[in-house]
């Protein structure tokens, strides 16, 4: 061990150890000088922040006026709050609904890019143009695509004789549900199929020739080898998935702004509503943190697929 | 099985058990669904290229075929250069993204190498945190960092961005050292403490050269997330002339109720051209730094 090294030399240069030389070659004292950069950041801008939030949710700030405590008010009071609980019911309905069409049509992708073809390479490439694209730059394309007047969309299925009139996407409660949707499962695809695509991969290919042999068929050779194989490489991925549709913000607010009448907001775009815009700080803060939760039942869940991936590759837990 | 020698030579991009499955079946159960997912997901882009060269008055124009374009022009590039402050947001963002990153992979590699090599105590639970802080979304933690901006006197100026975008690219970018680390052969290391090389020149002389493929992976990939990002830049910026181009192209180049469309499509691809291209030159590497910061 290079450590071990460090230890015996120290031992046998000058007999007193004096605090430089331990500053210097100290195992630990090494480590806090190299953690330091990454500490600092973390400390004064994540774990501080996170802290802070939660303070605040307790505090009827505003912005430009110090809060006082207040207790639970602010949860008391968004509990009566019907928009609340709205933001909560359409954060669970986009997270499920576009997590559920992400993992079928990107496990769906990834299993067709598995197999072998030409422009492999440049096909996969392509793939991930949705992901790389800053997400507001492609929802405000989603946002003229889906206009009421120049929908292309509306034009196409009028000139195929589908409907008479145009469909109005973004101006109707659930039109607008909807519609975020499609955008949020457009640019997540791309995610999902890649990554599942590296698991798919990693697959040894004598098991599908053994199943073969065994007279599996394409579907009994997906079920019985492919899904137990990915299993916790798709746990992992969805947990990423959920976690950041659930928190999105960015989509929504370029698109629908949280409306019409509430419909699309998000428990994230109704906490900038109220905190930024509104000025409520403390009622802002009190949303991000009732969004933690459920948060920690996603990473809890994300954990369990690590460590099992881990227990099923053979490895060791060090 | 029936299959004609010569075709299988022929066909020589199939492997293994391809051999199986016949051409025809291919195209269907394998081609064309492939077909249909590329041009779902290329279609906005076709349109946003579309509507960003046509004339205004065919923009709205419904007797014309708008799949196509009848007279292209680049008015509205030429509008988005010469009349607004796309420029400034583009360089503004270019200066974000970069010194962001670089700030961000010096913390990591040091942090990583620190975690991974010299195992200080409870080193093993620090790299768990890290993995835990990758899982903290900005979207709630924009209102008690926008009060942190403002006490720290940063709100209104690229140094807010710059010191807060590294809260998400630490933790994914270290994650992502560790497992390239662990793979480098500790021998190498042991050889040089023999030699009487310190800590921080094993680090630079012989881990960094080694891990140059690594650190351009978690590199590329910071570039992007920061180009991408979205909420601190609307939250902790207000002048127009330090607006990252996501924020300033929603809401600088959206007038009332009037959507310029030609200039907005216009800013949107021209934004997102800088990703496209470090991307382009990198496929590989953001690939396996996405799969590697899920698999680790």
């Amino acid at each position: 061990m290079a450590t071990d090294a460090e230890r015996v030399r120290a031992q046998e240069t000058a007999a007193p150890i004096d605090l430089w030389t331990r500053l210097k070659y100290d195992r630990n004292w090494l480590g806090l000088w190299f953690m330091l950069p990454a500490a600092a950041f973390l400390l004064l801008f994540l774990t501080y922040p996170l802290g802070l939030g939660i303070w605040l949710s307790v505090t009827d700030t505003r912005i430009g006026r110090d809060g006082v405590f207040i207790g639970l008010e602010n949860f008391e009071w968004l509990n009566q709050d019907p928009v609340f609980w709205l933001s909560v019911f359409n954060t669970f309905l986009y997270t499920i609904v576009a997590s559920i069409l992400k993992f079928a049509l990107g496990l769906y992708l990834a299993v067709l890019l598995n197999n072998h073809m030409p422009w492999k390479a440049i096909i996969r490439a392509i793939v991930l143009l949705p992901f790389i694209v800053p997400t507001v730059l492609s929802a405000i394309a989603f946002w003229w695509i889906y206009d009421t007047q120049f929908s292309i969309i509306s034009w196409t299925l009028t000139e195929l004789g589908l409907i008479s009139e145009n469909i109005n996407f973004l101006g109707e409660p659930n039109n607008a549900r909807a519609s975020v949707i499609a955008a949020n499962i457009w640019r997540g695809i791309p995610f999902v199929a890649i990554t599942l695509l590296a698991g798919l991969q990693t697959i040894p290919q004598s098991l599908y020739e053994a199943a073969t042999i065994d007279g599996a068929s394409r579907w009994q050779m997906f079920r019985h080898v492919t899904y137990p194989m990915l299993t916790p490489i798709i746990a992992v991925v969805m947990t990423f998935s959920v976690l950041f549709t659930f928190t999105d913000f960015q989509l929504i607010y370029a698109m629908t702004r949280g409306g019409p009448a509430n419909a699309t907001h998000l428990m994230a775009t109704l906490s900038y509503q109220r905190a930024i815009m509104g000025g409520n700080l403390g009622e802002g803060a009190a949303i991000s943190t009732a969004m933690i939760p459920f948060l920690l039942a996603a990473i809890l869940f994300s954990w369990f697929g690590l460590q099992r991936r881990k227990w099923q590759q053979g490895e060791s837990d060090d | 099985m029936n299959t004609n020698p010569a075709a299988e030579v022929a066909r020589d991009d199939s492997e293994g058990m391809d051999y199986l499955v016949s051409l025809p079946r291919r195209m269907v159960t394998v081609y064309l669904p492939i077909l249909c997912f590329l041009i779902v997901l290329l279609f906005p882009f076709y349109w946003m290229g579309l509507t960003s060269i046509k004339p205004n008055d065919e923009l709205i124009d419904r007797s014309l075929n708008p799949w196509w374009v009848v007279d292209p022009t680049i008015a509205h590039y030429y509008h988005l250069i010469v009349n607004t402050d796309y420029p400034v947001w583009m360089w503004n963002t270019m200066l974000v993204a970069v010194t962001a990153t670089l700030l961000s992979i010096a913390a990591s590699v040091m942090a990583a190498y620190a975690i991974v090599r010299i195992r200080y105590a409870g080193s093993r639970w620090v790299g768990g945190m890290i993995f835990l802080a990758y899982l903290v979304p900005p979207s709630i933690l924009f209102i008690p960092l926008a009060l942190v901006v403002f006490q720290y006197g940063l709100f209104d100026s690229p140094m807010a961005l710059i010191l807060t975008y590294p809260t998400i690219l630490i933790p994914f970018s270290t994650w992502l050292l560790m497992g390239y680390f662990k793979s480098i052969p500790y021998e190498l290391e042991e050889c040089a403490l023999i030699d009487g090389a310190s800590r921080w020149q094993i680090l630079t002389r012989i881990v960094l050269p080694l891990s140059v493929p690594g650190i351009i992976s978690a590199g590329i990939f910071a570039f992007t997330l920061c180009w991408n990002e979205f909420i601190y830049a609307l939250v902790f910026i207000s002048s127009s002339e330090n607006k990252t181009v996501p924020v300033a192209v929603l809401s600088e180049l959206v007038e009332g109720d009037i959507y310029h469309w030609g200039p907005l499509m216009a800013g949107a691809l021209l934004g997102s051209v800088p990703v496209c291209i470090v991307y382009s030159f990198f496929v590989e590497h953001y690939v396996s730094s996405m799969t590697g910061a899920v698999k680790e």
